[in-house]
């Protein structure tokens, strides 16, 4: 039996084009390469993750404080969940003014960052424990003083877990930023799907990239995340082996 | 009719276009990615039911089991979906829909894993001393008594499996592998962008989501009959 036809100029194993691609200089350098489109992809993050948090954070805090709307929470949290992500970025990027390219990412990115910091804002401030709130009324602190000095303090943890399961969470989906127009990391895996059997480093290799950034993203926020909550072990943090509140997941 | 648009919408390019998916040819395309999107779905969904259903029944008595599973479950949700799609694209013959549905799989285990432990152990421990008492064998035990009870926790996590699976799977298409999502790629890329494709799939999208919900949420009424009595 004869071999298959090479199908391209280059005919490469998968394991050979992976290799290949990652000794290519412009894999590593340019505005094309890794470093430059991991950064874009960081970028979008912070900034639909920012957009989010400025909308949701004031929202869930004030609702929080005054233990109501938590239904109308939950639906615009499910809402947000259960719009496809990319098929609002087509949506805006496609059909609205906005057009294609990075803006049209970083709204779509920012109602999908929406729910977490939203519901772990909202849940944080709620369920702060009624006795410290009662002492501090007791003691005579005005609403804006209970908020500030208590409220705020102790849910503080729950806000810095929902950031955080925002910023992982957005930080992976702006791969599909590169498939409107945008750019990012979907960019080398966008390439490589183009050019089908020969692109098959670059795809392994933008996919691969992704989930390192990813991961290390989920490192920093943890740490910070860390940080902000006293009294935390970091093991428990990444090991995740009792399941966090319901609210933050589910 | 009502809905009917004024004048040629194909010519418009106006989102909302009957003479878009009236035309036989453009019907027939959008009927075969919703059944993708469909079948996709049903069937990333029932294997990833069935193989947390065998974990679960396996893992729920040991503590350290339990965490592992949940834990490996969670590592792989953690997986970015395009990064997974394109990884499994280039593995396996892309011409062929397995690497979708081992991806969706893989992503509907900690959903649906997590929501049957939780159902299994809400299942009161005198029910269990009673059908023991009655006789029951440990296969009974668990086919007629303790998944019939967990069947409420499990049915919402197949709800939410399927809903989060309808809107990843649309990322497959990215990577070649067909269903509603391929209707947006080729709207998208078209000149200018066909906006009666892009909106057309994202309706049916939400459409999909909303009558699957609906369809298990009937299914879990019929599947506990005990549960309906209580109610009304």
């Amino acid at each position: 039996m004869a071999e298959p036809l090479a199908t391209g100029p280059v005919d490469m194993s998968t394991w050979q084009q992976l290799v290949h691609y990652l000794n290519d200089y412009y894999t590593w350098n340019g505005k094309n390469g890794l470093p430059a489109e991991t950064l874009t992809q960081l970028w979008l993050t912070f900034l639909s993750v920012l957009l989010a948090a400025v909308v949701a954070l004031p929202v869930g805090i004030a609702l929080g404080h005054a233990k109501r709307g938590g239904g109308a929470v939950t639906v615009v949290a499910d809402a947000t969940r259960s719009v496809p992500t990319y098929g609002l970025l087509v949506l805006l990027a496609g059909i609205t003014a906005i057009g294609v390219g990075n803006q049209a990412a970083v709204i779509a990115l920012a109602v999908f960052a929406l729910a977490p910091v939203l519901v772990n804002a909202y849940v944080g401030v709620a369920t702060v424990d009624p006795d410290a709130v009662d002492a501090a009324r007791g003691m005579g602190m005005s609403g804006g003083q209970i908020l500030r000095r208590v409220e705020l303090p102790l849910a503080l943890p729950l806000l810095a877990a929902g950031i955080r399961t925002a910023g992982v969470q957005t930080c992976a989906t702006a791969t599909l930023a590169a498939f409107v127009g945008g750019g990012g990391l979907g960019n080398p895996i966008n390439l490589g799907q183009a050019q089908a059997s020969n692109g098959r480093g670059e795809l392994i290799g933008g996919a691969l990239a992704v989930i390192v950034v990813v991961i290390a993203v989920e490192i920093v926020l943890a740490l910070l995340q860390a940080a902000l909550t006293p009294g935390t072990r970091t093991r428990a943090l990444f090991l995740r082996l009792r399941p966090r509140r319901e609210a933050a997941t589910a | 009719m009502l809905l009917l648009p004024r004048g040629n919408c194909l010519a418009d390019n106006a989102y909302w276009c009957p003479a878009y998916f009236t035309n036989h040819y453009n019907r027939h395309t959008i009927l075969s990615a919703l059944s993708e999107h469909v079948s996709l779905v049903a069937r990333s969904v029932a294997i990833a039911l069935v193989l947390s259903l065998v974990i679960a029944l396996l893992v729920r008595r040991s503590t350290v089991a339990r965490a592992g599973s949940i834990g490996v479950a969670n590592l792989l949700y953690t997986i970015p979906s395009v990064a997974a799609f394109a990884l499994l694209s280039s593995f396996l013959d892309p011409r062929h829909d397995t690497g979708a549905v081992i991806v969706l799989t893989a992503y509907n285990l900690i959903l649906l894993l997590r929501n049957v432990l939780v159902g299994l152990d809400t299942v009161p421990e005198d029910v269990v001393e009673a059908a023991r008492g009655l006789g029951y064998g440990r296969f009974r035990l668990v086919t007629r008594v303790e998944l019939p009870l967990a069947l409420p926790s499990i049915v919402a996590g197949v709800r939410l499996a399927t809903v989060s699976t309808i809107g990843i799977t649309t990322v497959a298409a990215l990577l070649g592998f067909g269903g509603l999502g391929g209707l947006l790629v080729a709207g998208l890329n078209a000149h200018p962008p066909f906006h009666a494709e892009i909106f057309t799939a994202l309706v049916l999208c939400i459409a999909l989501a909303v009558v699957s919900e609906v369809v298990l949420l009937l299914v879990e009424r019929w599947l506990s009959p005990w549960r309906r009595a209580r109610s009304t």
